[in-house]
């Protein structure tokens, strides 16, 4: 956190997704200030909208009410200074590592670089996810863990002024994604990026968050609660699990989860009228 | 596609198709087929003998064998009287010029009868510049259409309608317009060609038009976002997203376009008497002599291999050039 001007803000956000018979609100009131350098955690059940607030601040989808600023300006279309990690790292199957990142390099420095430069910083951010040594393999030659470095570098390399994660690691396993959380951090120290990530994992959120958002169940989800996790950086995984701060943020939001949001019902499926409407995919949706 | 990526797949290819050809593995590949080639054979030859036609009994394989060695007789005859009428000419030039330096020579081009080889070389280059014009069109709009719902919805029912229709309604607007419209005074074309092409190319374009426009459908949202969140211009969304995304379903539809193209064409050089190997089958027809029937089986014997090779030729090049080696099977 250096300093305390608000980077990126949202404030009133609603979101209403046209259904069969009427209107689904998904989203209502969400108000949430980020500043530079701050990584920051959305936690919550299936369904309570996170991915929606993640593409709204991605400029994918456009909130009915409110808006998202970011540095004082409206976002209103997707961008590359809003870099996103998709879930399923969202590499084109025909191109390698290296022109996965080249697409985007090409489009965000076109101008502002020379050839040459550009083969670097796409070597070089090719390596600060340890990728390095596969440059020139498509993705599916490449392991589930290695697509989403390759996704993450592809970020990082339009040098986003936010970075935004949509469950980066849920389709890993444990120890593939502990590998990339450590990865993560490593990075984020040394670029001190602003982060928004989406989780569904305890654990991840605290282990990685300066603080961490919990959403209440939807529909017209918003806001539950706010965790500021005043963990020393760098962070050790196998320490914390003896730090009694640890344990504490860890209990807060598994209480906010399973006490205060628990879930009873299955979320009726409103929202699917409106899917087939706007082609866009379920995964990221309304009731993501 | 960068040339390196062509080179290393057209490697990548001939070595797996090298690894294939080990001895025991081309007996196994080999054996099946050919115990029905020569089943199917010898059956024909027992079921002609006792089918009458008005032209005697239809002809078995060692007749038909027969007429193909005649009609490559043919062939070469015509090839080499061809040769020698070209050299007399020469010859004769050569005299005239050797007496008056500043006369003015011509060579005659030989007009000889045409052969089955040049009627099956004639039909070979109109379905290949009808596909390659049906492609042309169908690929461009099958991206702009799928690329826009409204377009899309719009453009849906005229294609449902003209998808089905048979080359034989087509072919005699086609032969009006062309008659009226093609009115050149040197014509690099004859007009049979190109009516014979246009009918081609108006059958055989809806199944890559659909199925490009399926492809481009198909392309995956997270692609589509990935494109939106670069900014990428609308040419380089296509180029770079669009394009390779759908090639495996483009490839599919060309496919089949080619298929539809070859009957098409044999179908309507039939019927319009236009140069071709479907003419040759409509002309051994009205000819009617002992050996009439014959040749037809040779012709459709032909037609049958022509239209595997070109199938085949498709697929190896859809292996090249796709990068989802998956969809290019068989």
């Amino acid at each position: 956190m250096s300093s305390n001007k608000p980077h990126l803000e949202l404030s009133s956000v609603s979101m209403q997704f046209p259904v069969k018979g009427g209107v689904f609100s998904a989203l209502e009131d969400v108000n949430l200030k980020v500043t530079k350098g701050e990584f920051v955690s959305l936690i919550g059940h299936s369904g309570c909208g996170k991915s929606t607030v993640l593409n709204i601040i991605a400029g994918l989808l456009q909130a009915s009410r409110g808006g998202c600023l970011l540095d004082g300006r409206e976002v209103t279309e997707p961008g590359p200074e809003r870099a996103v990690v998709f879930q399923n790292h969202s590499l084109m199957p025909w191109l390698t590592a290296f022109d996965n990142v080249e697409l985007a390099v090409r489009q965000v420095f076109r101008k502002s670089m020379t050839k040459q430069e550009r083969r670097e910083w796409i070597a070089h951010n090719l390596e600060l996810v340890h990728m390095g040594h596969a440059m020139d393999k498509r993705p599916d030659e490449l392991s589930g863990g290695m697509r989403q470095r390759v996704g993450i570098a592809r970020a990082l390399a339009m040098q986003p002024k936010v970075l935004l994660m949509d469950e980066p690691f849920g389709a890993l396993d444990a120890l593939t994604r502990a590998h990339l959380q450590d990865s993560l951090m490593e990075i984020q120290r040394e670029l001190n990026s602003t982060v928004v990530m989406i989780t569904h994992d305890v654990d991840e959120a605290v282990l990685l968050s300066d603080r961490i958002v919990m959403m209440s169940n939807g529909p017209s989800a918003t806001i539950g609660e706010v965790l500021p996790v005043p963990l020393e950086r760098p962070r050790d995984r196998v320490a914390l699990a003896e730090c009694p701060d640890y344990n504490h943020c860890r209990q807060s939001v598994l209480r906010f989860l399973y006490e205060k949001q628990q879930k009873i019902t299955p979320m009726p499926r409103q929202g699917e009228g409106q899917e087939a409407a706007s082609g866009v995919d379920k995964r990221q949706k309304v009731l993501a | 596609m960068t040339q390196a990526t062509i080179v290393a797949s057209a490697t990548d290819f001939v070595r797996q198709k090298a690894a294939l050809f080990s001895p025991g593995d081309v007996l196994r590949a080999l054996g099946m087929p050919i115990v029905g080639i020569l089943a199917f054979l010898f059956l024909w030859h027992i079921a002609a003998q006792n089918v009458a036609t008005s032209l005697g009994t239809l002809p078995g394989p060692a007749d038909v064998a027969h007429q193909a060695g005649n009609l490559w007789a043919d062939y070469q005859e015509q090839q080499q009287r061809a040769a020698e009428f070209i050299a007399m000419q020469e010859e004769r030039n050569a005299q005239i010029l050797a007496n008056n330096p500043d006369a003015e020579v011509r060579i005659r081009s030989f007009s000889g009868s045409v052969t089955f080889i040049d009627q099956i070389l004639t039909s070979l280059g109109t379905v290949m510049a009808g596909f390659l014009l049906a492609s042309l069109i169908a690929v461009p709009l099958g991206i702009l259409v799928g690329l826009n719902r409204h377009l899309h919805q719009a453009v849906n029912p005229v294609i449902q309608v003209f998808k089905p229709v048979s080359p034989l309604a087509w072919l005699p607007i086609v032969t009006l317009v062309v008659s009226a419209t093609y009115t050149v005074d040197d014509p690099m074309f004859s007009k049979a060609f190109i009516t014979s092409m246009v009918t081609v190319s108006l059958c055989s374009l809806w199944p890559t038009l659909v199925n490009t426009i399926m492809g481009v459908n198909s392309v995956s949202q997270d692609l589509r976002n990935v494109s939106q969140v670069l900014r990428l211009p609308f040419l380089t969304h296509v180029w770079k997203v669009v394009l390779p995304s759908s090639i495996p379903m483009i490839f599919t539809g060309m496919r089949m376009s080619l298929g539809i193209a070859w009957m098409v064409l044999i179908a309507a050089e039939m019927l319009a008497q236009s140069p071709g190997l479907g003419k040759f089958v409509w002309d051994e027809f009205q000819n009617g002599s002992s050996e009439s029937l014959g040749r037809i089986m040779v012709a459709v014997i032909v037609i049958g291999m022509i239209g595997l090779l070109l199938d085949r030729g498709m697929l190896f090049l859809q292996r090249l050039l796709s990068w989802d080696k998956s969809t290019a099977t068989h």
